[in-house]
Protein backbone atom coordinates (compact mmCIF):
# COMPACT_ATOMS: atom_id res chain seq x y z
CA UNK A 1 0.00 0.00 0.00
CA UNK A 2 2.76 2.37 0.70
CA UNK A 3 6.48 1.11 -0.01
CA UNK A 4 9.21 3.55 1.15
CA UNK A 5 12.67 3.56 -0.20
CA UNK A 6 16.17 5.02 -0.02
CA UNK A 7 14.36 8.58 0.96
CA UNK A 8 16.24 11.44 1.92
CA UNK A 9 14.41 15.07 2.81
CA UNK A 10 14.87 18.13 3.99
CA UNK A 11 14.29 21.53 4.03
CA UNK A 12 16.31 24.02 1.67
CA UNK A 13 19.82 22.88 2.25
CA UNK A 14 19.00 21.23 5.72
CA UNK A 15 18.86 17.52 5.08
CA UNK A 16 16.70 15.72 8.06
CA UNK A 17 16.04 11.97 6.71
CA UNK A 18 18.41 9.57 5.05
CA UNK A 19 17.93 6.29 3.80
CA UNK A 20 14.63 5.79 4.91
CA UNK A 21 12.43 2.77 4.07
CA UNK A 22 9.51 2.00 5.45
CA UNK A 23 6.46 -0.11 4.13
CA UNK A 24 2.30 0.34 5.68
CA UNK A 25 0.30 -2.64 4.99
CA UNK A 26 -3.59 -2.12 4.41
CA UNK A 27 -5.48 -2.13 7.27
CA UNK A 28 -2.55 -1.74 9.77
CA UNK A 29 -1.88 0.62 12.64
CA UNK A 30 1.87 1.72 11.99
CA UNK A 31 3.45 3.97 14.62
CA UNK A 32 6.55 5.72 14.27
CA UNK A 33 8.41 6.02 17.22
CA UNK A 34 11.57 8.25 18.04
CA UNK A 35 12.81 11.23 19.88
CA UNK A 36 12.31 14.48 19.13
CA UNK A 37 13.89 15.58 16.11
CA UNK A 38 14.34 12.36 14.66
CA UNK A 39 12.48 12.90 11.62
CA UNK A 40 9.27 11.83 12.05
CA UNK A 41 6.94 14.85 11.58
CA UNK A 42 9.65 15.53 8.17
CA UNK A 43 8.51 11.84 7.26
CA UNK A 44 4.72 12.91 6.70
CA UNK A 45 5.80 16.14 5.27
CA UNK A 46 7.80 13.93 2.68
CA UNK A 47 4.86 11.45 2.10
CA UNK A 48 2.74 14.95 1.14
CA UNK A 49 4.87 16.54 -0.61
CA UNK A 50 5.72 19.34 1.66
CA UNK A 51 9.71 19.18 2.04
CA UNK A 52 11.74 18.41 -0.49
CA UNK A 53 12.51 15.12 -1.34
CA UNK A 54 14.31 12.36 -3.23
CA UNK A 55 14.18 8.38 -3.83
CA UNK A 56 11.00 6.66 -3.77
CA UNK A 57 7.72 7.20 -2.13
CA UNK A 58 5.16 4.13 -4.07
CA UNK A 59 1.70 4.32 -3.33
CA UNK A 60 -0.23 1.43 -4.51
CA UNK A 61 2.04 1.58 -7.65
CA UNK A 62 2.00 5.02 -8.11
CA UNK A 63 5.43 7.44 -7.54
CA UNK A 64 4.11 9.98 -5.30
CA UNK A 65 7.91 11.46 -5.46
CA UNK A 66 7.28 12.59 -8.95
CA UNK A 67 3.58 14.41 -7.90
CA UNK A 68 2.64 17.55 -7.48
CA UNK A 69 1.39 17.88 -3.73
CA UNK A 70 -1.99 18.25 -4.63
CA UNK A 71 -2.35 15.59 -6.33
CA UNK A 72 -1.28 13.18 -3.47
CA UNK A 73 -4.65 13.42 -1.66
CA UNK A 74 -6.08 12.81 -4.62
CA UNK A 75 -4.34 9.43 -4.61
CA UNK A 76 -6.32 8.63 -1.24
CA UNK A 77 -4.03 10.15 1.51
CA UNK A 78 -5.38 11.78 4.16
CA UNK A 79 -3.42 14.02 6.44
CA UNK A 80 -4.00 14.83 10.23
CA UNK A 81 -0.63 17.45 10.84
CA UNK A 82 1.18 18.00 14.21
CA UNK A 83 -0.88 20.95 15.75
CA UNK A 84 -4.14 20.36 13.28
CA UNK A 85 -3.08 23.18 11.44
CA UNK A 86 -7.40 24.08 11.05
CA UNK A 87 -8.19 27.24 8.71
CA UNK A 88 -8.86 28.91 11.67
CA UNK A 89 -10.77 32.06 10.45
CA UNK A 90 -12.84 29.90 8.26
CA UNK A 91 -16.01 28.54 10.02
CA UNK A 92 -16.04 24.68 10.79
CA UNK A 93 -18.70 24.06 8.24
CA UNK A 94 -15.85 25.78 5.48
CA UNK A 95 -13.05 23.42 7.25
CA UNK A 96 -15.15 20.50 5.75
CA UNK A 97 -16.04 21.51 2.98
CA UNK A 98 -12.20 22.01 2.12
CA UNK A 99 -11.70 18.53 3.04
CA UNK A 100 -14.35 17.52 0.66
CA UNK A 101 -12.75 19.37 -2.21
CA UNK A 102 -11.24 16.63 -4.04
CA UNK A 103 -15.06 14.71 -4.92
CA UNK A 104 -17.59 16.56 -6.63
CA UNK A 105 -20.43 15.50 -4.17
CA UNK A 106 -20.01 15.20 -0.67
CA UNK A 107 -23.42 15.67 1.07
CA UNK A 108 -23.18 11.70 2.48
CA UNK A 109 -19.87 11.96 3.30
CA UNK A 110 -20.12 15.27 5.25
CA UNK A 111 -23.25 13.80 7.18
CA UNK A 112 -21.32 10.57 8.02
CA UNK A 113 -18.59 12.52 9.55
CA UNK A 114 -21.50 14.82 11.79
CA UNK A 115 -22.38 11.41 12.99
CA UNK A 116 -19.34 10.32 14.01
CA UNK A 117 -18.39 13.51 15.87
CA UNK A 118 -21.91 15.02 16.56
CA UNK A 119 -20.16 18.15 18.77
CA UNK A 120 -19.10 19.41 15.09
CA UNK A 121 -22.53 19.76 13.72
CA UNK A 122 -23.91 21.71 17.29
CA UNK A 123 -20.66 24.11 15.93
CA UNK A 124 -21.26 24.57 12.17
CA UNK A 125 -21.11 28.49 11.94
CA UNK A 126 -18.48 29.06 14.71
CA UNK A 127 -14.88 29.64 13.37
CA UNK A 128 -12.62 27.03 13.51
CA UNK A 129 -10.06 28.86 15.51
CA UNK A 130 -12.66 29.36 18.63
CA UNK A 131 -13.29 25.45 18.95
CA UNK A 132 -11.70 23.77 22.11
CA UNK A 133 -8.66 21.72 21.73
CA UNK A 134 -10.86 18.43 21.77
CA UNK A 135 -13.16 19.90 19.08
CA UNK A 136 -10.24 21.39 17.09
CA UNK A 137 -8.83 17.79 17.11
CA UNK A 138 -12.05 16.79 15.91
CA UNK A 139 -12.43 18.70 13.22
CA UNK A 140 -9.08 18.35 11.81
CA UNK A 141 -9.80 14.06 11.76
CA UNK A 142 -13.17 14.49 10.31
CA UNK A 143 -11.66 17.06 7.45
CA UNK A 144 -8.77 14.25 6.52
CA UNK A 145 -11.79 11.43 7.02
CA UNK A 146 -13.68 13.63 4.32
CA UNK A 147 -11.31 12.83 1.76
CA UNK A 148 -12.46 8.62 2.32
CA UNK A 149 -8.43 7.66 2.50
CA UNK A 150 -6.95 4.35 2.20
CA UNK A 151 -3.97 5.94 4.04
CA UNK A 152 -4.20 7.94 7.19
CA UNK A 153 -1.43 9.94 8.45
CA UNK A 154 -1.73 11.23 12.16
CA UNK A 155 1.20 13.09 13.95
CA UNK A 156 0.20 13.29 17.62
CA UNK A 157 -2.74 13.85 16.99
CA UNK A 158 -3.76 13.20 21.21
CA UNK A 159 -1.43 15.89 22.26
CA UNK A 160 -2.49 18.19 25.11
CA UNK A 161 -6.08 16.29 24.85
CA UNK A 162 -8.06 15.08 27.84
CA UNK A 163 -7.97 11.13 28.39
CA UNK A 164 -12.16 11.14 27.40
CA UNK A 165 -11.11 13.07 23.71
CA UNK A 166 -8.14 10.56 23.68
CA UNK A 167 -10.79 7.20 24.31
CA UNK A 168 -12.49 9.22 21.45
CA UNK A 169 -9.84 9.25 18.74
CA UNK A 170 -8.26 5.75 19.20
CA UNK A 171 -11.94 4.31 18.81
CA UNK A 172 -11.95 5.95 15.53
CA UNK A 173 -8.31 5.10 14.36
CA UNK A 174 -9.28 1.42 15.61
CA UNK A 175 -12.60 1.50 13.52
CA UNK A 176 -10.94 2.34 10.41
CA UNK A 177 -8.68 -0.45 10.36
CA UNK A 178 -12.16 -2.24 9.99
CA UNK A 179 -12.62 -0.79 6.59
CA UNK A 180 -9.10 -1.20 5.53
CA UNK A 181 -7.78 2.18 6.37
CA UNK A 182 -3.88 2.00 6.80
CA UNK A 183 -2.78 4.68 9.81
CA UNK A 184 0.73 6.00 9.60
CA UNK A 185 0.67 7.34 13.33
CA UNK A 186 3.44 9.55 14.79
CA UNK A 187 2.65 9.68 18.48
CA UNK A 188 5.19 10.26 21.55
CA UNK A 189 3.82 7.86 24.39
CA UNK A 190 4.88 4.73 24.28
CA UNK A 191 2.26 3.03 25.99
CA UNK A 192 -0.87 4.59 23.88
CA UNK A 193 1.26 3.13 21.05
CA UNK A 194 1.63 -0.47 22.59
CA UNK A 195 -2.20 -0.19 23.10
CA UNK A 196 -3.44 0.51 19.00
CA UNK A 197 -0.35 -0.30 17.05
CA UNK A 198 0.17 -3.09 14.40
CA UNK A 199 3.43 -2.16 13.47
CA UNK A 200 6.08 0.27 14.75
CA UNK A 201 9.01 1.50 13.35
CA UNK A 202 11.89 3.56 15.45
CA UNK A 203 13.49 6.57 13.73
CA UNK A 204 16.79 7.92 14.86
CA UNK A 205 18.49 11.02 13.73
CA UNK A 206 16.81 10.69 10.24
CA UNK A 207 17.38 7.08 9.30
CA UNK A 208 14.84 4.47 10.39
CA UNK A 209 15.99 1.84 12.47
CA UNK A 210 13.78 -1.69 13.43
CA UNK A 211 10.28 -2.47 12.33
CA UNK A 212 8.86 -4.92 14.31
CA UNK A 213 4.99 -5.92 15.74
CA UNK A 214 3.65 -4.18 19.09
CA UNK A 215 3.88 -8.08 20.34
CA UNK A 216 7.47 -8.10 19.23
CA UNK A 217 8.22 -4.87 21.03
CA UNK A 218 6.67 -6.18 24.61
CA UNK A 219 9.72 -8.72 24.83
CA UNK A 220 12.20 -5.91 24.26
CA UNK A 221 11.70 -3.50 26.27
CA UNK A 222 15.98 -2.04 25.51
CA UNK A 223 14.72 -0.89 22.14
CA UNK A 224 12.43 1.68 23.59
CA UNK A 225 15.59 3.03 25.85
CA UNK A 226 17.50 3.20 22.88
CA UNK A 227 15.87 4.98 20.73
CA UNK A 228 12.67 6.86 22.90
CA UNK A 229 14.55 7.15 26.19
CA UNK A 230 12.05 6.36 28.41
CA UNK B 1 -12.86 84.11 13.38
CA UNK B 2 -9.39 85.40 11.81
CA UNK B 3 -8.53 83.35 8.92
CA UNK B 4 -5.90 85.94 7.16
CA UNK B 5 -3.17 83.22 8.28
CA UNK B 6 -4.66 80.64 6.02
CA UNK B 7 -2.37 80.42 3.20
CA UNK B 8 -5.06 79.28 0.92
CA UNK B 9 -8.04 81.34 -0.60
CA UNK B 10 -11.73 80.41 0.59
CA UNK B 11 -13.26 78.81 -2.44
CA UNK B 12 -17.32 79.02 -3.34
CA UNK B 13 -18.92 76.64 -1.66
CA UNK B 14 -20.11 74.88 -5.28
CA UNK B 15 -16.83 74.35 -5.71
CA UNK B 16 -16.50 71.68 -2.55
CA UNK B 17 -19.74 70.04 -3.83
CA UNK B 18 -17.70 69.01 -7.24
CA UNK B 19 -14.73 67.93 -4.82
CA UNK B 20 -17.30 65.85 -3.23
CA UNK B 21 -18.61 63.96 -6.53
CA UNK B 22 -14.69 64.17 -7.93
CA UNK B 23 -13.58 62.44 -4.77
CA UNK B 24 -16.55 59.70 -5.50
CA UNK B 25 -15.73 58.92 -8.55
CA UNK B 26 -11.80 59.03 -8.16
CA UNK B 27 -12.51 56.56 -4.98
CA UNK B 28 -14.97 54.32 -6.79
CA UNK B 29 -11.83 53.37 -9.27
CA UNK B 30 -9.55 53.29 -6.82
CA UNK B 31 -11.38 50.82 -4.51
CA UNK B 32 -11.38 48.49 -7.51
CA UNK B 33 -7.66 49.01 -8.06
CA UNK B 34 -6.64 48.62 -4.63
CA UNK B 35 -8.92 45.78 -4.31
CA UNK B 36 -7.03 43.82 -6.93
CA UNK B 37 -3.83 44.76 -5.43
CA UNK B 38 -5.12 43.54 -2.16
CA UNK B 39 -6.34 40.32 -3.19
CA UNK B 40 -2.93 39.48 -4.75
CA UNK B 41 -1.23 40.27 -1.66
CA UNK B 42 -3.57 38.59 0.87
CA UNK B 43 -3.82 35.15 -1.15
CA UNK B 44 -0.18 35.22 -2.49
CA UNK B 45 2.22 37.20 -0.28
CA UNK B 46 3.09 39.33 -3.19
CA UNK B 47 3.91 42.99 -3.36
CA UNK B 48 2.92 43.63 -7.25
CA UNK B 49 4.59 46.80 -8.35
CA UNK B 50 3.49 46.54 -11.56
CA UNK B 51 -0.30 46.75 -10.55
CA UNK B 52 -0.22 50.32 -11.50
CA UNK B 53 0.87 48.94 -15.37
CA UNK B 54 -1.85 46.46 -15.44
CA UNK B 55 -4.05 49.50 -14.92
CA UNK B 56 -2.21 51.46 -17.34
CA UNK B 57 -2.89 48.25 -20.34
CA UNK B 58 -6.55 48.36 -19.64
CA UNK B 59 -6.72 52.17 -20.49
CA UNK B 60 -4.33 51.57 -23.81
CA UNK B 61 -6.25 48.23 -24.79
CA UNK B 62 -9.70 50.25 -24.28
CA UNK B 63 -8.12 52.29 -26.55
CA UNK B 64 -6.71 50.50 -29.33
CA UNK B 65 -10.30 48.42 -28.63
CA UNK B 66 -12.78 51.74 -29.11
CA UNK B 67 -10.70 53.03 -31.77
CA UNK B 68 -10.60 49.43 -34.37
CA UNK B 69 -14.12 49.12 -33.94
CA UNK B 70 -16.59 51.37 -35.11
CA UNK B 71 -20.31 52.57 -35.08
CA UNK B 72 -22.08 54.06 -31.99
CA UNK B 73 -19.08 54.84 -29.06
CA UNK B 74 -21.30 52.50 -26.72
CA UNK B 75 -20.22 49.67 -29.12
CA UNK B 76 -16.74 50.02 -28.91
CA UNK B 77 -16.60 50.80 -24.66
CA UNK B 78 -18.66 47.47 -24.32
CA UNK B 79 -16.37 45.78 -26.13
CA UNK B 80 -13.37 47.32 -24.56
CA UNK B 81 -14.51 46.31 -21.04
CA UNK B 82 -15.12 43.20 -21.23
CA UNK B 83 -11.79 42.37 -23.59
CA UNK B 84 -9.43 44.59 -21.94
CA UNK B 85 -9.76 43.04 -18.53
CA UNK B 86 -9.70 39.66 -19.72
CA UNK B 87 -6.58 40.09 -22.26
CA UNK B 88 -4.84 41.54 -18.67
CA UNK B 89 -5.56 38.90 -16.61
CA UNK B 90 -4.53 36.88 -19.30
CA UNK B 91 -1.23 38.22 -19.75
CA UNK B 92 -1.26 38.64 -15.42
CA UNK B 93 -1.46 35.15 -14.95
CA UNK B 94 1.08 34.45 -18.36
CA UNK B 95 3.49 36.11 -16.19
CA UNK B 96 2.87 34.31 -13.07
CA UNK B 97 3.24 30.85 -14.82
CA UNK B 98 6.78 32.14 -16.30
CA UNK B 99 8.37 34.32 -13.68
CA UNK B 100 6.66 34.40 -10.26
CA UNK B 101 6.28 30.54 -10.24
CA UNK B 102 9.72 30.05 -10.81
CA UNK B 103 10.72 32.57 -7.80
CA UNK B 104 9.05 30.54 -5.79
CA UNK B 105 6.87 32.93 -4.49
CA UNK B 106 9.14 34.42 -2.29
CA UNK B 107 8.25 37.83 -1.25
CA UNK B 108 11.83 39.81 -1.66
CA UNK B 109 12.35 37.62 -5.23
CA UNK B 110 9.32 38.57 -6.76
CA UNK B 111 9.06 42.43 -5.70
CA UNK B 112 12.38 42.92 -7.94
CA UNK B 113 10.65 40.69 -10.39
CA UNK B 114 7.57 43.25 -10.76
CA UNK B 115 9.57 46.27 -11.09
CA UNK B 116 11.54 44.35 -13.57
CA UNK B 117 7.48 43.53 -15.16
CA UNK B 118 7.03 47.51 -14.79
CA UNK B 119 9.42 48.72 -17.19
CA UNK B 120 9.02 45.89 -19.82
CA UNK B 121 5.02 46.46 -19.87
CA UNK B 122 5.34 50.36 -19.93
CA UNK B 123 8.09 50.13 -22.48
CA UNK B 124 6.09 47.88 -24.56
CA UNK B 125 3.25 50.18 -24.66
CA UNK B 126 5.55 52.96 -24.83
CA UNK B 127 6.72 51.17 -28.06
CA UNK B 128 3.72 50.40 -29.70
CA UNK B 129 0.84 53.01 -28.76
CA UNK B 130 3.67 55.80 -28.71
CA UNK B 131 4.12 58.59 -26.07
CA UNK B 132 0.57 60.54 -26.87
CA UNK B 133 -2.39 60.97 -24.12
CA UNK B 134 -5.07 59.17 -26.12
CA UNK B 135 -8.93 60.28 -25.45
CA UNK B 136 -11.63 57.51 -25.47
CA UNK B 137 -15.31 58.53 -26.28
CA UNK B 138 -17.66 58.05 -22.75
CA UNK B 139 -20.70 55.24 -24.09
CA UNK B 140 -22.90 58.29 -23.78
CA UNK B 141 -23.39 62.01 -23.14
CA UNK B 142 -25.93 63.27 -21.22
CA UNK B 143 -25.62 65.72 -17.93
CA UNK B 144 -27.19 65.38 -14.87
CA UNK B 145 -28.07 69.07 -13.77
CA UNK B 146 -27.31 69.53 -10.08
CA UNK B 147 -28.86 72.44 -8.07
CA UNK B 148 -24.89 74.90 -8.54
CA UNK B 149 -23.87 72.48 -12.09
CA UNK B 150 -24.77 70.26 -14.63
CA UNK B 151 -22.35 67.18 -14.03
CA UNK B 152 -21.55 63.86 -16.29
CA UNK B 153 -24.19 61.29 -16.28
CA UNK B 154 -21.28 58.78 -17.41
CA UNK B 155 -19.23 59.70 -13.96
CA UNK B 156 -22.37 58.21 -11.81
CA UNK B 157 -22.21 55.30 -14.03
CA UNK B 158 -18.83 54.82 -13.09
CA UNK B 159 -19.53 54.70 -9.30
CA UNK B 160 -22.22 52.30 -9.89
CA UNK B 161 -20.44 49.96 -11.94
CA UNK B 162 -17.39 49.75 -9.21
CA UNK B 163 -20.14 49.58 -6.58
CA UNK B 164 -21.43 46.47 -8.60
CA UNK B 165 -18.00 44.89 -9.05
CA UNK B 166 -17.01 45.28 -5.74
CA UNK B 167 -20.13 43.21 -4.13
CA UNK B 168 -19.48 40.74 -6.88
CA UNK B 169 -16.21 40.62 -5.78
CA UNK B 170 -17.24 39.98 -2.52
CA UNK B 171 -19.93 37.22 -3.58
CA UNK B 172 -16.82 35.31 -5.36
CA UNK B 173 -15.31 35.65 -2.00
CA UNK B 174 -18.12 34.96 0.92
CA UNK B 175 -20.18 32.81 -1.00
CA UNK B 176 -18.80 30.56 -3.63
CA UNK B 177 -16.66 27.25 -3.72
CA UNK B 178 -13.87 29.49 -6.01
CA UNK B 179 -13.55 31.80 -2.90
CA UNK B 180 -13.46 29.16 -0.31
CA UNK B 181 -10.75 27.90 -1.98
CA UNK B 182 -8.98 31.37 -2.46
CA UNK B 183 -9.51 31.91 1.26
CA UNK B 184 -8.02 28.54 2.66
CA UNK B 185 -5.18 29.07 0.30
CA UNK B 186 -4.03 32.74 2.05
CA UNK B 187 -4.32 31.19 5.26
CA UNK B 188 -2.18 28.02 4.80
CA UNK B 189 -1.36 26.85 1.14
CA UNK B 190 0.75 24.05 1.98
CA UNK B 191 -2.70 22.55 3.92
CA UNK B 192 -4.73 24.03 0.85
CA UNK B 193 -2.60 21.56 -1.43
CA UNK B 194 -2.87 18.75 1.51
CA UNK B 195 -6.92 18.29 0.81
CA UNK B 196 -6.20 18.32 -3.41
CA UNK B 197 -6.05 22.39 -3.89
CA UNK B 198 -3.57 23.08 -6.48
CA UNK B 199 -2.58 26.09 -5.08
CA UNK B 200 -0.31 27.26 -8.53
CA UNK B 201 -3.70 27.22 -10.31
CA UNK B 202 -4.94 29.60 -7.75
CA UNK B 203 -2.15 31.56 -7.66
CA UNK B 204 -2.21 32.25 -11.43
CA UNK B 205 -6.03 32.78 -11.14
CA UNK B 206 -5.52 35.43 -7.96
CA UNK B 207 -3.12 37.15 -9.87
CA UNK B 208 -5.12 37.77 -12.94
CA UNK B 209 -7.96 38.41 -11.04
CA UNK B 210 -6.14 41.35 -9.45
CA UNK B 211 -4.78 42.71 -12.59
CA UNK B 212 -8.17 42.08 -14.22
CA UNK B 213 -10.14 44.53 -11.84
CA UNK B 214 -7.18 46.98 -12.28
CA UNK B 215 -8.08 46.86 -15.80
CA UNK B 216 -11.78 46.97 -15.21
CA UNK B 217 -10.98 50.30 -13.30
CA UNK B 218 -9.01 52.16 -15.91
CA UNK B 219 -11.30 50.92 -18.83
CA UNK B 220 -13.97 53.10 -16.50
CA UNK B 221 -12.20 55.80 -16.09
CA UNK B 222 -10.66 56.58 -19.15
CA UNK B 223 -13.17 57.99 -20.73
CA UNK B 224 -12.79 60.45 -18.18
CA UNK B 225 -8.60 60.56 -18.16
CA UNK B 226 -7.52 59.13 -21.30
CA UNK B 227 -4.87 56.93 -22.00
CA UNK B 228 -1.48 57.19 -21.55
CA UNK B 229 1.93 55.15 -20.89
CA UNK B 230 2.88 56.76 -18.05
CA UNK B 231 -0.82 56.66 -16.26
CA UNK B 232 -0.16 53.62 -13.77
CA UNK B 233 2.20 55.29 -11.42
CA UNK B 234 -0.43 57.34 -9.10
CA UNK B 235 -2.75 54.32 -9.25
CA UNK B 236 -0.01 52.48 -7.94
CA UNK B 237 0.79 54.54 -5.32
CA UNK B 238 -2.87 55.18 -4.44
CA UNK B 239 -3.43 51.36 -3.90
CA UNK B 240 -0.85 51.08 -1.85
CA UNK B 241 -2.00 53.90 0.35
CA UNK B 242 -5.49 52.59 0.21
CA UNK B 243 -4.18 48.48 1.13
CA UNK B 244 -1.87 50.43 4.12
CA UNK B 245 -4.42 52.30 5.59
CA UNK B 246 -7.45 49.41 5.07
CA UNK B 247 -5.49 47.12 5.96
CA UNK B 248 -4.26 44.24 3.82
CA UNK B 249 -7.00 41.29 2.93
CA UNK B 250 -9.79 43.13 4.21
CA UNK B 251 -12.28 43.77 1.77
CA UNK B 252 -14.30 46.37 4.14
CA UNK B 253 -10.94 48.46 4.81
CA UNK B 254 -10.04 48.79 1.26
CA UNK B 255 -13.66 50.22 0.83
CA UNK B 256 -13.73 52.74 3.62
CA UNK B 257 -10.00 53.62 2.72
CA UNK B 258 -10.58 54.33 -0.88
CA UNK B 259 -13.82 56.27 0.28
CA UNK B 260 -11.15 58.00 2.57
CA UNK B 261 -8.46 58.82 0.56
CA UNK B 262 -10.65 59.00 -2.66
CA UNK B 263 -12.66 62.15 -1.21
CA UNK B 264 -9.98 63.77 0.30
CA UNK B 265 -7.85 63.99 -2.76
CA UNK B 266 -11.09 64.96 -4.80
CA UNK B 267 -12.21 67.65 -2.51
CA UNK B 268 -8.25 69.05 -1.45
CA UNK B 269 -7.22 68.85 -4.81
CA UNK B 270 -10.75 71.29 -6.06
CA UNK B 271 -10.08 73.60 -2.79
CA UNK B 272 -6.58 73.76 -2.76
CA UNK B 273 -3.64 71.88 -4.42
CA UNK B 274 -3.27 68.14 -4.98
CA UNK B 275 -0.02 68.50 -4.04
CA UNK B 276 -1.50 69.05 -0.67
CA UNK B 277 -3.69 66.11 -1.02
CA UNK B 278 -1.10 63.94 -1.63
CA UNK B 279 0.78 65.07 1.62
CA UNK B 280 -1.90 64.83 3.66
CA UNK B 281 -2.88 61.05 2.28
CA UNK B 282 1.27 60.01 2.58
CA UNK B 283 1.17 62.00 6.59
CA UNK B 284 -1.99 59.39 7.11
CA UNK B 285 -0.16 56.35 5.78
CA UNK B 286 3.01 57.37 8.34
CA UNK B 287 0.10 57.55 10.91
CA UNK B 288 -1.28 54.87 9.92
CA UNK B 289 1.98 52.56 10.25
CA UNK B 290 3.13 53.82 13.22
CA UNK B 291 -0.22 53.37 15.57
CA UNK B 292 -1.65 50.90 13.88
CA UNK B 293 0.41 48.89 11.26
CA UNK B 294 -2.07 46.38 10.77
CA UNK B 295 -4.40 48.67 9.07
CA UNK B 296 -8.27 50.33 10.14
CA UNK B 297 -9.77 47.22 9.56
CA UNK B 298 -6.76 44.31 9.17
CA UNK B 299 -5.73 41.67 11.15
CA UNK B 300 -2.58 42.01 12.99
CA UNK B 301 -0.10 39.05 10.00
CA UNK B 302 1.22 35.90 12.00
Amino acid sequence: MLDIRDLEAGYGSVTVLRGVALDVQPGEIHCLLGRNGAGKTTLLKAIMGHVRRQGSILHDGAELTSLPPHEVPRRGIGYVPQGRRLFAELTVAENLEIGLMTRRSGREVRERMLALFPRLGERLRQRAGTLSGGEQQMLAMARALALEPTLLLLDEPTEGLQPSMIQLIRDVVTDLRQTHVATLLVEQRVEAVLRVADRVTFIENGHTRETLTADELRGRPELLDRYVGV
Amino acid sequence: MDWSWFPFEMPHPALLWAGVLEGIVLSAVLALTALGLSLVFGVMRIVNVAHGEFYMLGAVLAYAVTSVIGGHPALGFTVALIVAPLLVGALAAASDWLVLKRLNYEPEATIVATIGMLYIIQQLSLEFFGPDARPVVAPFDWRIRLPWFGYSGYKFVVVGAAILLMIGVWVLMARTRIGLIMRATQFDREMASAFGIPVDRVFAGVFALGAGLAAIGAVLIVPVQQAHYLMGGDPLLLSFIVVIIGGLGSLKGTVVAALLIGLSDGIISTLFTPTLAKILATLLVAMVLVFRPQGLFGTRAA
